[in-house]
């Protein structure tokens, strides 16, 4: 990249460094009045992130940004503050999620209300076999599973949930796309009730007290790595863990951003957006609607699903009211908040999603504490309210979201070259 | 299950279901009119049922008791005043996020997702003003309206001034609906404007004022059906809008989107089924499988007439125009 008067690389590294350093020393000390600043300061840290994105910057100062963030500062603060590393992981998984949905709502148009069922799914597969839950149905005592086996039962969510998507969306997706809505918010709620009902008459899912996962080495994964560092440093073994997942999660969440983007790129990502944009002009084109809108389910689905092994894996405690409508609707927000059909954005939107509400939403209650505000207004009761106020705003203001997709148009020197025919194949 | 407790148990379900079935037929009527009109799921009319409800409540409870009035006379009163309201908020639900998405002509998602989010936003609205701690706004009962629990005999099967309220105010409705759809100009209107938009305003119906009364007229059936439902199982609440909402889109589907006959008959169908399912179900199961299942077998029959019949039992197969 080359270096132009308005370049920011130094602005932002200066930024970055200034305000890890400033975020890092209020953590360690806590407990006085400085508190308030503290949650205000680390989300301006890992705002430098976007800053990486949207300011004109090069590519080393780029990755410098992500390295300081992501590799040093978030794991530096995470060992003395865990809430912060807590809520970063949160933040990966819900953006591996979104990545899913932005498959199903934002490339292919379909209006997914019930993803939370197949989030669910993937959940309860791992927190049941994991758990000693298994044992109640399964005789022999074979449960809970080696914690290592998450790495199995992530590939066999994927595919199971891809199957539930697939099996579910066959007769659905044959009627017109506004259905779809419904019957996915229906299938959410049906999912709900087995969750809540699956008790008797044998007990698989624990019914509405739900299925926890006991917090020991043994039924965590790469506790043969995480045992002996906490052991060599004198990091409890919780937050060593926590350590371990995030830089999992971050893993998984590289690898479905760079899937995500070359399905956009692929010839089945550019059917979606056909079919998208007009169903019947796509139909007209010989692109097969049922077929292409099924894959766009099943794919969507498949990561939920493998998310959710990952979810019930790190809080360890999972019960049917996890995946609500409120969690469909919270995914959908993150979606349409940061961009429908657009990467960066879904990710952003989860990051924006979460840290609202669980740092901003609780600071600002925090906060009002001080004026002894009646406990009725407290903002943390009102996320759903903030979820439909995102969602009517952006539709009304800014449909294309906070940071926009942009597809590359076919240029026509070539298409006569035949250099696009090629890409397509 | 002994063949006497089989019969015995039929007459009071069936009475429930119909009872159950109106209601969702009402609300059905809500999201078929609008959707008749403008192709469009109004996905806030579950909350706009549960502010009928919560108005009706707390009319009765905290102004209407003190005046002494008969209980069916307070009903009808608190009935008529959410009809109102509800109709008034969809109004406003329709201006605010709805129609300057319409004159943008912006794609059908687009709509619908301003709708999801207009729900979310009454629940919560809903609950800051009635208090998280304690939402739930039971209906009165005692005093006066013990007289919504006296039974009539009929010999075969019992039912409640409760049960007959719900079935003689939906009547009423239905026929006035019927009427006003059918036989009067403001209906033929509503009918034309249906049909082909651009068309009916050239012959002079003013679309949008059209639109506007589509919405209040769902809106305030919406609002009687939810005082109905309060009255019925005795408490209003925020979040008692969901499930209801969800059965009442399937019935319209179940009976044609878009069509007035086929949300009646989706919603009878749908609550006697989903009725008779939750009353035999367990006892059939020995309490294996519990009442609570009726809702998958509500969303079962949703998928099935989808995969049979995508148009529903009285709604034409529409070819998309282009």
């Amino acid at each position: 990249m080359t270096q132009t008067s308005n370049d920011k690389s130094a602005l932002l590294l200066a930024s970055t460094v200034i305000s890890g350093i400033v975020a890092y020393l209020m953590v360690l000390q806590k407990n006085n009045i400085e508190s308030y600043f503290v949650t205000p300061v680390v989300m301006y840290f890992c705002l430098n992130l976007y800053f990486a994105g949207s300011w004109k910057v090069s590519r080393v100062a780029q990755i410098a940004v992500f390295v300081l963030v992501l590799a040093i500062g978030i794991p530096m603060i995470g060992f003395t503050n865990s809430l912060y590393l807590q809520v970063a992981v949160t933040i990966c998984i819900f953006a591996a999620m979104s990545l899913g949905l932005n498959v199903v709502v934002g490339f292919a148009g379909l209006l997914d209300l019930g993803y939370a069922a197949f989030f669910a799914v993937g959940a309860y597969l791992w927190a049941i076999f994991a758990g000693s839950q298994a044992n109640e149905f399964i005789a022999g005592n074979l449960f809970p599973l080696n914690g290592n086996l998450v790495f199995v039962f992530i590939p066999l969510a994927l595919f199971v949930a891809a199957g539930f998507g697939a099996l579910l969306g066959l007769p659905v997706l044959k009627v017109k796309g506004d259905y779809l809505a419904i019957i996915t918010l229906g299938l959410g709620e049906v999912i709900r009730v087995l969750a809540n009902n699956l008790n008797k008459p044998i007990n698989i899912t624990n019914g509405s007290q739900g299925v926890r996962i006991a917090p020991n080495p043994e039924n965590s994964p790469l506790a043969f790595i995480t045992v002996p560092l906490s052991e060599a440093t004198g990091i409890p073994f919780f937050q060593m863990q926590l350590t371990m997942y995030y830089v999992l999660i971050l893993v998984v969440v590289a690898a479905v951003a760079v899937f995500v983007t070359r399905l956009d790129n692929s010839r089945i990502g550019r059917a979606w957006v056909a079919i998208r944009e007009d169903e019947v002009a796509a139909q007209a084109m010989g692109i097969p609607l049922v077929r292409t809108k099924l894959i766009a389910f099943a794919t969507g689905a498949s990561f939920a699903g493998a998310m959710g092994v990952l979810y019930a894996a790190v809080i360890g405690f999972i019960s049917p009211n996890d995946f609500n409508f409120e969690r469909s609707t919270q995914i959908l927000a993150m979606v349409v908040l940061g961009g429908l059909g657009s990467i960066q954005g879904v990710i952003v939107g989860a990051a924006i999603v979460i840290s609202l509400n669980q740092l901003v939403l609780v600071e600002i209650s925090r906060v009002l504490q001080l004026v002894k505000l009646p406990p009725r207004f407290d903002p943390t009761q009102y996320q759903q309210l903030i979820y439909g106020v995102i969602l009517i705003a952006m539709m009304i203001v800014r449909p294309k979201g906070l940071v926009p997709a942009k597809r590359n148009p076919a240029k026509l020197e070539n298409l006569e070259h035949g250099e696009l025919a090629k890409g397509v194949k | 299950m002994s063949a006497e407790l089989f019969w015995g148990l039929l007459p009071p379900t069936i009475v429930d279901g119909l009872s159950i079935g109106l209601m969702y037929a009402v609300i059905a009527l809500g999201y078929t009119m609008v959707y008749g009109v403008l192709e469009f799921i109004n996905f806030a009319h579950s909350e706009i049922f549960m502010v009928g409800a919560v108005v009706g409540v707390e009319l009765i409870t905290a102004i209407l008791i003190p005046t002494g009035l008969h209980a069916l006379i307070q009903v009808i009163i608190a009935i008529v005043v959410a009809a109102a309201v509800a109709g008034a908020l969809a109004v406003g639900i329709e201006r605010v996020a709805y129609r300057p998405l319409r004159v943008r002509n912006a794609p059908k998602l687009v709509p619908l997702i301003s709708a999801i989010g207009m729900s979310l936003l009454l629940i919560d609205v809903m609950r800051l003003i009635l208090n998280p701690a304690n939402p739930n706004r039971p209906f009165p009962s005692g005093g006066t309206f013990e007289f919504f629990s006296q039974q009539l005999d009929f010999g075969f099967v019992q039912i409640n001034y409760k049960t007959l309220t719900v079935f003689v105010v939906v009547m009423v409705m239905l026929a006035g609906l019927i009427y006003l759809v059918n036989y009067t100009n403001l209906g033929r209107a509503i009918r034309a404007v249906a049909q082909d938009q651009s068309t009916s305003s050239l012959m002079g119906i003013n679309v949008s004022n059209i639109i506007v009364l589509t919405f209040f007229i769902g809106g305030a059936l919406g609002g009687v059906a939810g005082v109905l439902y309060a009255l019925k199982y005795g408490v209003a609440s925020p979040v008692m809008g969901f499930i209801p909402g969800l059965k009442a889109f399937t019935a319209a589907v179940l009976g044609g989107i878009g069509s007035i006959p086929g949300a009646v008959v989706g919603g009878l169908l749908l609550g006697l089924l989903e009725t008779v399912a939750g009353t035999y179900l367990p006892l059939m199961t020995n309490e294996q499988i519990g009442t609570e299942y009726k809702d998958i077998v509500a969303f079962g029959l949703l998928i099935v007439i989808l995969i049979f019949k995508p148009a529903g039992l009285l709604g034409k197969a529409v070819a998309e125009k282009v």
